[in-house]
């Protein structure tokens, strides 16, 4: 007990120092920043973002470098992001929320924490990639592929369109993430492409076929790989990066064509909150998102598509011209409400 | 009044009770409202939903619900067969390298449930390590691990430890003179375990049980990956897929009502009766019980259970550690994160093992409705999801005290919400075998209730206050969606650094993270253990 005792105060002053700590650099005066700097405003811009550190991390120290502002960066998934931003309303410390899709952002939108973002950043990008409101844009994208096992398949085996996998010849032999973002948006496309009939058919269909859930795209990918499920539906970027790690991984990428939802792209985007304390900083990153620097560190270290013009996509993936995505625009695919219900009539949610 | 007649020598204690001071009723009922924040938040949340008695009413949500309690009584039950014989054996017997063992069977409360959930899939998945070690035999695809089966693996796997841990404390304070007369009057050791020792042990037995099974309730990591879709999953996809607040809070307020229902099945479980000896502080050594033969069977459940809790988990890592350094992967250096886990897990020890002294306290020595109250609330904040604990932190704090948002402190308080029942449960067992005439000696003899409570009861106690501080270290030091959420900008943990790499498929860069975190937990409960000073 005694030994308690002796810790207590310890304690209790530790926390009391690291309270104070973590406080101060809010409270510290912005002009005692980096004077280095050629940029009038410096100071601080508070970033929730649903990338993971290991993603864009090195992105945010570049942003740094570039323009000396520093960043407070709050890393966690997406949806919880997303969920935070809603629940604090309008006391959000938060200037920017940078989201790995555009469901996310959307949702945030709809409750009007989202500012309009000026012209200048919103005409970098094509009109299919950002809210038709100006609320959010899209900075990389992502497409959707059918990942299969390359010891018992080879690309020719793969039907041409999505609904070709609603044969029960794929019986056992489908994986798939009905709870992940990307997956409720493809079925979103789905039910605008194709209409809410088919949409129902296409799900009915697979269902029929057993496919196996899985929590998310890195479990379905290895599911592949262990030879679990021939294919699963997930997005391209994640079998790129897993052959970083293991060359020798059995799987590869097949990507639809001729405008099948399959192929459809989705986008990881930036938003800046309404009650941004530094909206001058939160617009100088989401310019930087979309500048050439950035667009190049999404073509070569996270795989993913740039979206400005004259960054080219990285060599080993199809360019978006050439696997023809689906003619869309996301912010067509806001009904996720539709998607969900539809879901779990279905009996998959 | 009694459903368990206890010898009438244990059972005789203070007949006229004094009121309990009040600073520790004040000190209880500040714990129990902290408990409480959560609920209130879910109604006022709920309160905003139109439609919610549908959502509430549909059968898929009432079966959800069925099979989720389900697999609770089945990861509890398995847990408790799994934990007290270990428990027995690192404490009573000769088995060699009990500290060891001890200290391994401990561990795997450590392993998030993502991580541990990950490497039982690649062991045992259909066609996981296990399928191709056997393929040579002709075995393409090994049985249907998820679903329900791979779900209470896994859980009762992560979740045992809770059993051991608060039974051997149990074992360590029992007073060995009934099972000594027991066996002086010629009952074998098998019947003396039986109906001597088990009976004593029923508080610690019960109070890990209530902890295995809360833990099951709101686990989230293990039942997704285990693709079994429980009420806790049925709630993330409230906040992840819908961004609606109010159906997940509905939901979680049934959640909250299935755990006044386990609270309430635990409190017939546990009984009236006291267990405490006549005896003071005093402690003899107990009779160590020689295995023999028998030490061959224990040897091998214990290389059983540890090697499926700590042996598969740390094998996947490790692999993932050197696939990615033959394939060129940096190995990145942790240190700060590591610090940042351990000063805040460290200070949410030390808090939650404070506030359950007044609680315990209360509910042993002062019973009524309200410390039964109180004891209860503390429950809340466990058997609901992270996310939910922290989102009510959020949305009270980001309106109501925005000068503490985002500060240590204020994860600390979630912490404690999230985790002092676990040293509820343990320091209660442990009051309730200590007589309370060594603390009416202690009065008679001139010293203030708050006295006799710092320099008697609590010094007898110590181990289980230690085990209790143990068990919300290891549980805090792996926590992720209230860390996400309410922890300062830029704070770091282990678990959020393993979190951030295996969710983008970085497993190399999880590997060091997450060894680390295993190591600090053995290093820390070593040092737990060497408190005890058992034998």
């Amino acid at each position: 007990m005694n030994q308690l005792r002796r810790l207590l105060p310890i304690g209790a002053a530790m926390a009391l120092v690291l309270g104070a700590c973590t406080s101060e650099p809010a409270a510290s005066d912005p002009a005692a920043s980096d004077p280095a700097s050629e940029n009038a405003e410096t100071g601080t811009v508070t970033i929730y973002s649903g990338r993971s550190e290991e993603l864009v991390g090195p992105l945010l120290a570049d942003f740094t470098d570039a323009t000396g502002i520093e960043v407070d960066a709050r890393y966690g998934d997406t949806a919880e992001m997303a969920n935070l931003i809603l629940t604090e309303g309008e006391n959000s410390p938060a200037d920017v929320f940078f989201a790995q899709d555009a469901g996310a952002l959307g949702a945030v939108a709809e409750q009007g924490l989202l500012a309009p973002l000026p012209e200048e950043i919103l005409g970098a990008v094509d009109e299919r990639f950002k809210s038709p409101a100006g609320e959010w844009v899209g900075v990389s994208g992502r497409a959707r592929v059918v990942v299969y096992n390359t010891d018992t398949l080879s690309e020719t085996d793969l039907p041409d369109s999505i609904f070709g996998f609603t044969d029960p010849a794929w019986s056992g032999r489908i994986g798939w993430a009905p709870t992940n973002g990307s997956f409720q948006s493809f079925v979103t496309a789905l039910r605008e492409i194709e209409g809410e009939d088919r949409a129902r058919e296409w799900l009915e269909g697979i269902q029929a076929n057993e496919p196996s859930v899985y929590e998310g795209n890195n479990p379905a990918l290895d599911a592949v790989i262990a030879g679990e499920v021939d294919v699963a539906f997930i997005n391209h970027y994640y079998l790129m990066q897993r052959l970083v790690e293991d060359p020798d991984a059995a799987a590869a990428n097949y990507f639809l064509t001729d405008g099948d939802p399959g192929a459809l792209v989705n986008v990881a985007g930036a938003g800046i909150l309404n009650t941004a304390e530094n909206d001058e900083a939160a617009r100088e990153f989401v310019e930087f998102l979309l500048s050439e620097q950035a667009q190049e560190y999404f073509a070569t270290e996270t795989k993913e598509y740039p979206l400005i013009e004259g960054v080219e996509p990285d060599a080993e993936m199809p360019p978006l011209g050439e696997i023809g995505t689906p003619e869309i625009d996301l912010s067509d695919l806001s009904d996720l409400e539709g998607t969900l219900e539809l879901l779990q009539e279905v009996g998959i949610l | 009044m009694e459903t368990l007649a206890p010898p009438p020598a244990l059972a005789r204690s203070s007949t006229s009770r004094p009121a309990p001071p009040a600073w520790l009723v004040g000190a209880g009922l500040l714990v129990a409202l902290l408990g409480l924040l959560p609920i209130a938040y879910l109604i006022i949340v709920a309160g905003s939903s139109d439609g919610a008695l549908g959502l509430l009413l549909r059968d898929r949500t009432i079966g959800v619900l069925g099979r989720t309690l389900l697999l609770a009584a089945t990861v509890t039950t398995a847990s408790v067969l799994i934990g007290v014989p270990i428990a027995w054996v690192t404490t009573r017997t000769d088995l060699p390298g009990r500290r060891a063992w001890t200290i391994l069977s401990i561990l795997p409360l450590v392993v998030p449930s993502y991580v541990g959930g990950y490497a039982i899939v690649a062991a045992f998945g259909p066609r996981g390590a296990l399928q191709s070690l056997l393929e040579p035999l002709g075995v393409t695809r090994l049985p249907e691990l998820y679903g329900f089966p791979g779900a209470a693996l896994v859980l009762t796997l992560f979740s045992f430890p809770y059993v051991v841990l608060s039974v051997r404390g149990a074992l360590l304070r029992l007073d060995p003179a009934y099972e000594e007369v027991s066996r002086s009057l010629g009952r074998g050791p098998w019947r003396t375990f039986w109906s001597v020792t088990l009976p004593q042990l029923r508080p610690a037995i019960t109070a890990g049980a209530l902890l295995v099974a809360l833990y099951a309730l709101a686990d989230f990591g293990a039942v997704s990956l285990l693709q079994f879709d429980s009420f806790t999953r049925a709630i993330y996809v409230q906040y992840r897929a819908s961004f609606d607040p109010t159906l997940a809070a509905v939901l979680a307020l049934m959640l909250v009502a299935c755990t006044a229902g386990v609270l309430l099945a635990e409190s017939r479980l546990r009984g009236r009766a006291r267990y405490h000896g006549s005896g003071g502080g005093a402690r003899r050594s107990v009779t160590v019980v020689r295995l023999g033969a028998w030490r061959w069977p224990a040897l091998a459940f214990c290389l059983i259970v540890v090697g499926l809790s700590v042996v598969v988990p740390i094998g996947t890592i490790t692999f993932w550690l050197l696939r990615g350094l033959a394939a060129g992967e940096a190995l990145g250096l942790v240190l700060v994160a590591a610090l940042n886990s351990v000063v805040a897990s460290g200070l949410a020890a030390m808090l939650a093992v404070l506030a359950s002294i007044p609680v315990a306290v209360l509910a042993v020595r002062h019973r009524g409705l309200l410390s039964s109250v109180v004891e209860r609330a503390t429950y809340a904040g466990f058997a609901l999801p992270g996310i939910v604990i922290g989102l009510a932190f959020v949305f009270l704090a980001a309106r109501f005290l925005p000068a503490i948002y985002q500060t240590l402190p204020l994860l600390l308080v979630a912490y404690l919400v999230r985790f002092a029942p676990e040293a509820v449960g343990i320091t209660r067992a442990s009051l309730l075998q200590v007589s309370p005439r060594v603390e009416e000696v202690a009065r008679t003899l001139g010293r203030r209730p708050g006295a006799v409570l710092r320099e008697v009861t609590l010094p007898i106690i110590r181990p289980g206050l230690a085990a209790g501080g143990a068990l919300v270290f290891l549980t805090a030091m792996k926590e992720l969606p209230t860390t996400i959420l309410l922890a300062p900008t830029g704070f770091d943990t282990l678990a959020v650094r393993i979190w951030s790499a295996t969710s983008e498929g970085f497993f190399a860069r999880a590997a060091a993270p997450a060894l680390l975190m295993v190591l600090v937990a053995a290093i820390s409960l070593s040092l737990v253990l060497r408190q005890e000073r058992i034998r």
